[in-house]
């Protein structure tokens, strides 16, 4: 494992470190009503965390298989929190099929296959699988709520792996898995920034419509917080120079809150607080996953674009 | 024999398949019964309600588990049979008993030695993700066994993912309630009211996305 990748990583544990002696102290110092949560949410950045890092410690195809299960726990939430037709069970087993291919062509390096399949190809074949059911109630609903969730989840999800099939030798001082490692902690990074300085400097509500916990100081801390530390990893686990670890660091700031206020938008629409319940005090995993919808499609493109 | 083939037809196959495929958020699991004689009586969509409820007991306990399933179904061919008494463990009931003979006389004993028993009051698995009315078995075995527990608990989701008349398991995430025990209450008929109101109670505490 190159060596900044393995500071990255002690990084990443110092904070882990960190964030449970705040909670820690704040529980014995400060209690309130909220901590027994933040504990939970805490216990479960330790597992989230260390199942990512054992992943991309050991190989690429289990980084692969990491993400294509996060996919899969993904879209089979989305399924089960949006109205499905009976008619379409056969329909989404295929669209659950898309993922081991998907991820295959992800192993594969296979840029172009990877770039198309579910856009092109998946598009034009879940409607077909659907007419041949011949089920025409509720037909042009059912056809957009499946790509939608095939997008978000698999397609998506997808580009923070696909870092991983980038050639080491354009990425010399971290290797791909760098990459990937900026990407996926620059963006839980935000999350937990913007709710920090939610709670800190919270005011003047942003969209209280989508999401009435959403502020002005929340978004904007936690994007200013995100670009410094951008702009301070980049020489360490990317090629980015000169102006683009900063507009690396925007893109991640502010597609990290869209991505969030997306979900939140889809949870409100139905009715429900929390996605699932997979990970104790975080909620379901589109909960976890929410801003990671955003920021990786645009840091592969960004990236992809300047340096590959 | 039957006991180590059944704990690992559960821990190698059932476990995995469920918590891959499936994957179960139960709410107020400390209800379930840790010691029989008790009766878990559930809703009934899908052939997994079964595999799942097995599954929430710990391994040492499972031999102590048994659901009452029908006689003419799960008898009805060799293999088939021979799956549901060694590996399921079932307890057959005589749908339509013959005169002169008590069917629920086995499932009492059943209760008298212990064990935790499966229901599923509202018969067969019915239409997916739609409760049907429950049967009055139930209360004619209650009656029989007043002081044991019932358990209800209610599963949403099952039905999505395997339903009736299909063969094909489709992931889905299941949310599951479990309610508080109920005993015999003096008559059959206030023992079903009892009964249904916790049923109604439980569906009422929501799941996911509608099946249209």
């Amino acid at each position: 494992m190159p060596l900044n990748l393995q500071y990255a990583l002690y990084g990443i544990l110092g904070l882990l470190v960190l964030g449970t002696l705040i909670i820690g102290l704040k529980r014995q110092f400060k209690p309130g009503p909220g901590d027994h949560e933040l504990w939970l949410r805490m216990r479960s950045w330790w597992v989230m965390a260390g199942l990512f890092i054992l992943a991309i410690a050991v190989n690429r195809q289990l980084s692969i298989v990491f993400f294509a299960l996060v996919s899969f726990l993904a879209l089979k939430e989305y399924f089960s929190i949006i109205p499905t037709r009976r008619a379409d069970r056969r329909v989404l087993f295929w669209a659950y099929l898309a993922i081991p291919l998907q991820y295959f062509w992800v192993n594969q390096a296979w840029f172009g296959m990877f770039i198309v399949f579910i856009p092109v190809y998946l598009f034009l074949f879940i409607p077909l699988k659907m007419v041949i059911v011949g089920e025409t109630q509720g037909f042009l609903k059912a056809a957009g709520t499946l790509h939608w969730g095939l997008m978000t989840t698999v397609f998506s999800l997808s580009h923070a792996a696909f870092l991983l099939a980038l050639p080491d030798a354009g990425n010399p001082a971290a290797g791909s898995a760098g990459l990937l490692l900026f990407l996926v902690f620059l963006t839980q990074f935000n999350d937990v920034m913007q709710f920090v300085w939610g709670k800190l400097i919270g005011r003047i509500k942003v969209i209280p419509k989508v999401s009435p916990g959403k502020t002005l100081g929340g978004f904007l801390g936690g994007v200013a917080t995100t670009t410094l530390v951008a702009w301070l990893a980049a020489p360490y686990l990317t090629p980015l120079v000169s102006w683009q670890p900063i507009a690396a660091g925007l893109i991640i700031g502010i597609g990290g809150f869209v991505g969030d206020v997306t979900i939140s938008a889809l949870k409100r629409d139905l009715g429900i607080k929390d996605s699932g319940s997979l990970i104790p005090g975080h909620g379901g995993i589109l909960d976890r996953v929410d801003s990671l919808t955003y920021t990786a499609p645009l840091f592969f493109h960004f990236v992809y674009y300047l340096h590959y | 024999m039957s006991r180590w083939l059944q704990a690992a037809f559960f821990l190698l196959l059932v476990r995995p398949f469920l918590a891959l495929v499936l994957g179960v958020n139960l709410r107020h699991a400390e209800r379930l019964p840790q010691t029989g004689p008790a009766i878990l009586a559930a809703n009934h969509n899908s052939h997994l309600d079964t595999l799942l409820l097995m599954s929430l007991f710990p391994l040492s306990q499972l031999h102590r588990v048994r659901p009452v399933a029908a006689a003419d179904y799960f008898l009805k061919n060799r293999f088939i049979a021979w799956f549901a008494l060694n590996i399921m463990h079932i307890l057959p009931l005589a749908r339509r008993p013959k005169p002169g003979v008590a069917p629920l006389a086995h499932i009492e004993a059943a209760l008298n030695a212990g064990d935790i028993l499966i229901l599923f009051p509202e018969g067969s698995r019915g239409e997916p993700e739609k409760r049907s009315e429950l049967k009055s078995g139930i209360a004619h075995l209650m009656e029989h066994a007043p002081d044991v527990p019932v358990v209800p608990i209610y599963f949403h989701g099952l039905g999505k993912a395997l339903p009736k008349g299909d063969w094909l398991p489709i992931p889905f995430f299941i949310d599951g309630f479990v309610g508080e025990a109920l005993t015999w209450q003096g008559k059959r008929a206030e023992t079903m009211r009892a009964l249904e109101a916790r049923f109604a109670e439980l569906e009422q505490q929501g799941g996911h996305g509608a099946w249209e």
